[in-house]
């Protein structure tokens, strides 16, 4: 009885939480420039209008560059501390972990404004990609070495020492044992950090210089009332990628639990 | 035939304040199928670590074939493992697993084949090849492991209780089979383990450790029979301590022992220390028998109470307090067809052999 | 002397009668690789070395300037180094941002309280509820929608809470109240929403891998005790799940503060926020060290709020044992 009561809220919290997505491609679809209800007709000119917009394409491509680089980092940075904190012990290991994962909590607002600063006020830097892609790679990170972690952990430390046992040198059984062992998890991490990165707006907004990534475009089109069911048909594009991005990385998160040979515990992130 | 292979000098590793070995030395030869005994924690792993490579040693030195180890890597020397978990590398399959350690090697492509072909028909694995590894069962798991290591002909292999996760059957099934295996290839097995009985029905010498040092080496019988502390004879099945004392020693050593009286001890009864004054006596329940009437005994019986006994089908068990004494001892009897089992309370004789017995000093 | 309780062996009848000294302990069996000594320590070191490095560079020093900036003064474009309290004057006088701060702590506590509140039965639901097999499709479920654009995601929670909105229009269409309701929308309770739904899953996991994390049996064993399932949740289950719940809280706590994307879509003029200050002042204002000093205040007061609220949370889990 109990349990059905719980059932019914886990429902209606799920409507909660899918509210904006179902939402969004009504309107997407929706042949009124008015986000409003009633639907007033079937139409796929939003999308065709996206077609024609050269500075949405424009801002897209720095989006991808900027994810894409943005992923490549902090998966190598995320390989380095995730491997140090799962295989050995340093001094004052706990902290320097801590700090590293700061990120994760810290407000994006505080990670803005301090790049900011030093970029524009002490180094004198032009705000550019690279720029939006220094601050998405130490966002990221925590993230990959969240993945990560759980990946390097899951591997039995002795399939390595068989490894070296059987003639293999440190890097050669990385290679040959460890790195298959962990690439499903490399390949989510590559995933999230390049989902988190094409959709974070608060850093971006601080750090892009002349060319917007695609949130600050799609910032800048929000003021626009006659522009947002373009917004929308966009929105409706990216709720599809990401959700084939996510189903992606968690396909290969649990082929990496089966390689390794464990059960799923379940649980993304 | 003894021909030393590894020697241990001195060997101690720490870690942090924790002492895992604290100086052990040891010799193991050619072709010998040694192992280490001893209760958890007590620096098995470690030992077999330290030989193979994959711990430093905190001080003294590991030979193997007169070369010094000190700055030889795991991957660079002649010992191959079984791991506890068997480590068979999940994205592999089961040949490629076999053949892993051959990919250095100047062999061809052909033969790398034929030498994984044979070594996994040497483990009863013929046609496993293609297997994917994760696709194996226990007993299945442990030959891959054990042709893998084989397959490079190391001098040494390393065993680290490799049958603890196999069910019971099958560790007796597969006690056999190493042991058959370890005299077909003729290398040097070590085996770590914490079973006594698989220590003693496998090996060539055993080493009794506790504490992280080597207490008793010795052939599974000598083991068994002249245990050289009440740690190792406690260690080693049951023993029976009754209280002693020695009333004079040389080359033959006479004490009274509580409840059994004067007797004489000679040759490897006793340690080569042995100083008159209080000590212990040691004796194995199955070297004693309880006596029916009709049973005439020999030179030393004693008369007992039944205080307590388990009938186990093939044996039974009993408590027995002897005469004069508030000592309880166990002993053990076959039941044979016309042996009676006793019951509690019954009176009885105890009959035992003074060359049984085993001397500690206090 | 128990002679009842020893076990026979099978081959040699070894026995042991007095002792159970067979002790099967699985050991380390899973020990960390290689060996643990000081080599191992420069290979973690250099290993961890450029993460490290990067976040000194990236983080630290970045947090260490905005500290610096929040002693000098800037006037347009020049910049003063000259140390001095005047930002903090400002900041502590000027009503507007002790305003904006206030508002944000009691915004974020507000938006924390809701979204734990919400998300604990969820993670209750999906831990003891859920076939094990099902469970992570749930988790999948609960995480997809926080993957969708978040831009897009706030400013549909102003389609949806608007006067002429999804929900007014649903209610009034089903009768249940004749005017547009007002109260959800331009304002703090806005942003509440807005944000107990963007952080659902951050909180939720948490709890859930503290829920996960209960032995099954010491619930059985509580109700074996005569304990009712109301008594045995709350004697047993919550207590246990409070590390989850806290780590929730702070999770859900601490980057809300620093939100300006929602209180600028949802807010209004009144559910603006510290973080749409902080925004205004680099951005618009171009004064740099009272930014640096408003975010300097915000980080100081989150880092007190939560130690105080972790300091709180240990002195009560000592309390009980
Ligand atoms: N990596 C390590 N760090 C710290 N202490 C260790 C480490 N490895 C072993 N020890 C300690 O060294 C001692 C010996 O451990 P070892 O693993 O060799 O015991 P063992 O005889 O193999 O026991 P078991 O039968 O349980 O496997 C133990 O006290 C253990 O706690
Ligand atoms: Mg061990």
């Amino acid at each position: 009885m109990k349990s059905r009561g719980l059932m019914i809220y886990a429902v209606v919290y799920l409507l909660f939480l899918y509210a904006p997505v179902l939402l969004l491609p009504m309107f997407a679809f929706n042949d009124s420039t008015i986000i409003a209800f009633p639907l007033t007709g079937f139409t796929t000119d939003w999308f065709s209008e996206l077609r024609n917009t050269p500075a949405l394409h424009t801002a897209v491509k720095n989006s991808v560059f900027i994810a894409v680089i943005s992923a490549v980092l902090a998966t190598l940075l995320g390989i380095c501390a995730a491997r140090a904190a799962t295989k050995f012990d340093f001094p004052a290991k706990r902290g320097v972990m801590g700090f590293i994962m700061l990120p994760l909590v810290l407000p994006e607002i505080i990670v803005a404004v301090s790049l900011l600063v030093v970029m524009v006020q002490v180094l004198n830097l032009p705000l550019t990609n690279w720029s939006v892609i220094a601050a998405h790679v130490l966002i990221c990170t925590p993230f990959s070495i969240a993945i990560l972690n759980g990946a390097f952990q899951n591997i039995d430390g002795a399939l390595e020492e068989a490894a070296m046992d059987l003639g293999e040198t440190r890097w050669s059984t990385f290679r040959l044992v460890t790195f298959p062992l962990v690439m499903p998890g490399i390949i989510s991490s590559l995933l999230i950090s390049f989902t988190i990165s094409l959709d974070e707006f608060i850093i971006a907004f601080f750090m892009t210089g002349a060319n917007p990534t695609m949130p600050v475009y799609i910032w800048g089109l929000l003021r626009f009332p006659s522009k947002l069911p373009a917004v929308m048909a966009l929105g409706t594009i990216l709720v599809v990628l990401s959700i084939a991005l996510l189903i992606l990385a968690e396909f290969f998160r649990r082929r990496g639990l089966r390689r390794a040979g464990l059960k799923d515990t379940g649980g993304f992130l | 035939m003894t021909k030393p292979l590894i020697q241990l000098k001195n060997v101690t590793k720490n870690y942090g304040d924790v002492q895992a070995l604290r100086g052990i030395d040891l010799t193991i030869n050619e072709g010998e199928f040694f192992s280490l005994l001893g209760p958890s924690g007590c620096g098995k792993t470690t030992l077999l670590r330290t030989i193979a490579g994959f711990e430093d040693v905190s001080g003294g030195t590991v030979m193997i074939s007169d070369k010094d180890m000190a700055n030889v890597p795991a991957n660079k020397r002649p010992t191959n493992m079984v791991f506890q978990s068997y480590a068979i590398f999940p994205h592999l399959s089961v040949a490629e697993n076999v053949g892993f350690g051959l990919r250095k090697s100047q062999m061809s492509k052909v033969e790398k084949n034929a030498a994984v072909d044979q070594a996994l028909s040497m483990v009863g694995l013929d046609g496993y090849g293609s297997r994917a590894a994760h696709a194996l069962s226990g007993g299945q798991r442990q030959r891959v492991a054990l042709a893998r290591a084989l397959i490079l002909k190391p001098k040494v292999l390393l065993l680290d209780e490799p049958l603890s996760a196999l069910d019971k059957k099958l560790r007796e099934q597969m006690q056999a089979e190493l042991r058959n295996l370890q005299r077909q290839v003729g290398i040097t097995f070590i085996l770590v383990t914490h079973d006594q009985e698989e220590a003693l029905i496998m090996s060539d010498r055993i080493a009794v450790m506790f504490d992280g040092e080597i207490a008793q080496l010795a052939d599974p019988q000598t083991l068994y029979r002249r245990p050289n502390s009440r740690q190792v004879a406690d260690f080693i099945g049951v023993m029976n301590f009754l209280p002693a004392t020695v009333t004079s020693v040389g080359d033959t050593v006479t004490a009274h022992v509580d409840g059994l009286g004067a007797v004489s001890l000679s040759g490897d009864q006793f340690a080569k220390d042995v100083q008159t004054g209080t000590a212990h006596v040691g004796i194995r329940p199955e070297t004693m028998s309880i006596l029916q009437e009709s049973d005439t005994g020999g030179a030393n019986v004693t008369a007992a109470v039944v205080e307590d006994r388990a009938y186990y089908g093939d044996m039974t068990y009993y408590d027995v307090r002897l005469d004069g004494g508030d000592h309880i001892i166990t002993i053990s009897m076959k039941n044979l067809v016309d042996r009676a089992v006793l019951e509690r309370g019954e009176k009885t004789r105890v009959a035992w052999n003074a060359r049984a017995l085993v001397l500690f000093n206090d | 002397m128990c002679i009842l309780g020893f076990q026979k062996g099978t081959r040699l009848h070894l026995s042991l009668a007095r002792n159970s000294r067979k002790i099967w302990v699985s050991g380390l069996g899973k020990r960390s690789v290689f060996k643990i000594n000081n080599r191992d320590q420069l290979r973690g070191m250099a290993l961890v070395s450029p993460t490290l490095i990067y976040a000194i560079l990236l983080l630290a020093v970045p947090l260490a300037v905005i500290f610096l900036f929040s002693f000098w003064t800037q006037d347009y474009l020049t910049l003063d180094r000259s140390f001095t309290l005047k930002n903090y004057r400002e900041a502590f006088s000027d009503p507007l941002y002790r305003t904006l701060l206030f508002r944000s702590l009691w915004v974020a506590g507000g938006v924390t309280v809701v979204t734990v509140v919400l998300a604990f039965p969820i993670a209750y639901f999906v831990s003891f509820h859920v076939t094990p097999k099902r469970k992570s499709l749930w988790l999948f479920l609960i995480t997809i929608p926080f993957w969708t654009s978040y831009l897009i995601r706030v400013f549909l929670w102003k389609v949806i809470l608007g006067y002429n909105g999804v929900l007014n229009s649903g209610l009034i269409g089903l009768g249940l109240v004749d005017e547009p309701l007002t109260f959800i929308l331009y304002n703090a309770n806005a942003v509440v929403i807005t944000l107990a739904h963007a952080f659902a899953p951050f909180a939720i996991l948490p709890i859930f891998v503290s829920l996960e994390k209960i032995d099954r049996s010491l619930i059985e064993a509580a109700q074996d005790l005569g304990e009712s399932k109301y008594q045995t949740f709350r004697r047993v289950t919550l207590p246990l799940a409070v590390p989850g719940i806290v780590a929730s809280c702070l999770i859900v706590f601490i980057p809300t503060i620093g939100d300006y994307v929602t209180p600028r879509l949802v807010g209004g003029p009144n559910g603006l926020m510290i973080a749409n200050m902080i925004q205004v002042q680099f951005l618009k204002l171009n004064n740099a060290p009272l930014g640096a000093t408003l975010a300097v205040l915000a980080m100081v007061s989150v880092t007190v709020i939560a130690l105080v609220f972790i300091f709180l949370n240990r002195k009560y889990l000592r309390s009980r044992s």
